[in-house]
């Protein structure tokens, strides 16, 4: 058998355990309440160009979910329906930061895109870290993930600089919106039981293992546009 | 600019030369001469045809985040981010002619431009992504096939690429009513209930009955419509009908039958009172439309404020080595 083919017959044939699902169906929640929050903003963006840009990176997250949520419900004979559309909010795993509301006063950009660099910059370090995952479905899902979330850092990135240092009345407003967002940010690093278990075996990343790093991204970008971390 | 253009207007020669690309049926590219009613009428009808993309996004968009599976929440967040790149495409084909689309946008937030009257339809049910999609989408076909050899260049060229995604979009639609036919007696009730809401609203987005409509005659002998709306109109029943027979629904006209002599689809009457009424503004949801275009713009005008004094400052030194700076954080991050 060819090593292509011998890979797809395990990826395919292979059904998590109870706790590889569990960690699956966290990542895969994370990801599906920020393509729902995303997907509020099609037809209300500043450009048409922020409609296309915010849909498209919903979409690709939509897309991370969806791989996420039908590999942790094979463990449980779920679907990705299933596991979206029939549970209620005690059992969703996902993190505040991905739940939030596009900004306290509605849909707000300089909010929604500071969750986008915070997000993007925690999912390219997640992801790239995930791809080499002893769990051969897992670093596939993260391996495609990676190159997609690197184009949304570049999106955030971007805005935060334009934002930052557009006007004064940007910056004042991103520097409220980083006020509301910041409480948020230090859970996505607090320890898992169901992570920190499988990270011994190099199936899960341990989320405390992240903070550093991407602390460190996300400070950087703030610097270069003028903000300070509250 | 306005002087130039008439003074070119009377120039006998591009007049000469444009009657002989028209006649040769041949393209018309941005730098040729051209009538100036010529130039007038493709701007409206471009840039009206960008403005029904952009407003188009909001009956869809809708649903979005109440889409009945992640699949059909995919596909849907694609669509109308598709709806976006085509109103894109437009309006830069638009802007070819010589207006910008910032003046354009303003004329359809101001109320001075029109977009297609099916958008003033409200869309309370999922099954309506599978009419909008089947009918709306289908209608829109039948519409801009023929103008993928419009003899404007940059506009036959763009609803070449738009006619590509739209043909997917019907797909969907009528895949959206295939699968809710086939489901539960609910199911099918909300499909049929929803095709007899769109049947005939799609069929008036051809536009005013031949005798009615008094621009076509010169469109057509410019070569940008091929076809008059009655045509246009009989093309889509005929397509429709036996599509339907698969579907399983029925079409709300009791005077639908098939006319052996003609060898077409005869249809009922339509209700020209309610489509005027709809263009004049009075539809079910003109207003709500158009204020939601403005407030996204109003609620975004510090966003586009700060883009524009970011890319002044950028474009000076100390800009461009922030800049670098950042994409090599972000560039770090990733590698």
């Amino acid at each position: 058998m060819a090593p292509a083919a011998a890979e797809a017959s395990v990826a395919t044939a292979a059904v998590p355990t109870d706790a590889v699902a569990r960690y699956a169906l966290g990542l895969g929640d994370d990801a599906l309440m920020l393509a729902q929050r995303l997907g509020e903003w099609i037809s209300n963006a500043p450009e048409l160009e922020e409609d296309v840009a915010l849909g498209n990176i919903g979409l690709d997250l939509l897309g991370h979910a969806r791989a996420l949520l039908t590999y942790a419900g094979s463990a449980w004979g779920r679907n990705e329906d299933d596991l979206a559309y029939f549970r209620d909010e005690p059992e969703f795993r996902s993190r505040w930061l991905f739940e939030l509301p596009n900004g306290a006063g509605g849909l707000d950009f300089a909010f929604t895109i500071l969750r986008q660099l915070v997000a993007s910059l925690y999912f390219g370090a997640l992801y790239r870290r995930l791809a080499a995952s002893t769990d051969p479905q897992l670093a596939a899902i993260a391996a495609k993930a990676v190159k997609e979330v690197a184009y949304h850092a570049e999106h955030a990135t971007l805005w935060t600089l334009r934002l930052g240092l557009g006007t004064d009345e940007s910056h004042r407003r991103m520097t409220g919106a980083l006020a509301d967002l910041w409480p948020f940010v230090g859970e996505l690093f607090d320890a898992d039981p169901a992570a920190d278990a499988l990270a011994a075996d190099g199936v899960a990343v341990a989320p405390e293992t992240l903070r550093d790093e991407v602390l460190a991204a996300v400070e950087a970008v703030l610097e270069d546009a003028g903000l300070a971390v509250p | 600019m306005s002087t130039a253009i008439i003074a070119r207007d009377v120039d006998a020669d591009g007049q000469a030369r444009f009657d002989e690309i028209i006649a040769a049926d041949d393209k018309i590219e941005p730098a040729d001469w051209m009538p100036e009613a010529y130039r007038r009428t493709l701007v409206r009808q471009i840039s009206q045809h960008a403005h029904s993309e952009i407003i188009g996004m909001q009956p869809e968009g809708n649903w979005i985040t109440r889409a009945p599976s992640l699949k059909r929440k995919a596909i849907l967040m694609a669509k109308v981010q598709d709806e976006a790149g085509h109103g894109l495409y437009l309006y830069s084909a638009a802007q070819t002619l010589g207006t910008s689309r910032e003046e354009m946008y303003d004329q359809l937030l101001t109320g001075r431009a029109k977009y297609s009257s099916i958008f003033n339809y409200l869309t309370p049910t999922w099954a309506d992504m599978g009419s909008i999609g089947w009918l709306v989408d289908g209608a829109a076909i039948c519409n801009q096939v023929p103008l993928c050899r419009a003899s404007y260049g940059p506009y036959a060229r763009a609803m070449i690429r738009i006619c590509k995604e739209e043909s997917f979009h019907q797909r969907q639609g009528f895949e959206i009513l295939l699968a809710l036919m086939n489901g539960t007696e609910a199911q099918c009730e909300m499909a049929q209930e929803s095709v007899n809401r769109w049947y005939a609203p799609a069929l008036m987005m051809f536009g005013p009955p031949d005798d009615a409509s008094p621009n076509s005659a010169q469109s057509m002998a410019w070569n940008i419509k091929r076809f008059s709306n009655d045509e246009l109109r009989q093309r889509f029943v005929d397509m429709i009908v036996p599509q339907a027979e698969i579907l399983g629904v029925t079409l709300p006209d009791p005077d639908l039958r098939w006319n052996e002599e003609r060898g077409h689809w005869d249809y009922g009457e339509l209700d020209w009172d309610e489509f005027r009424a709809v263009l004049a503004g009075r539809g079910q949801a003109n207003s709500i439309r158009i204020a939601k275009r403005r407030r996204a713009h109003e609620d975004g005008a510090w966003v586009r404020e700060a883009a524009r004094a970011y890319a002044e400052r950028s474009s000076s030194e100390r800009g461009e080595t922030r800049r670098t700076e950042s994409r090599l954080s972000v560039e770090g991050v990733a590698s």
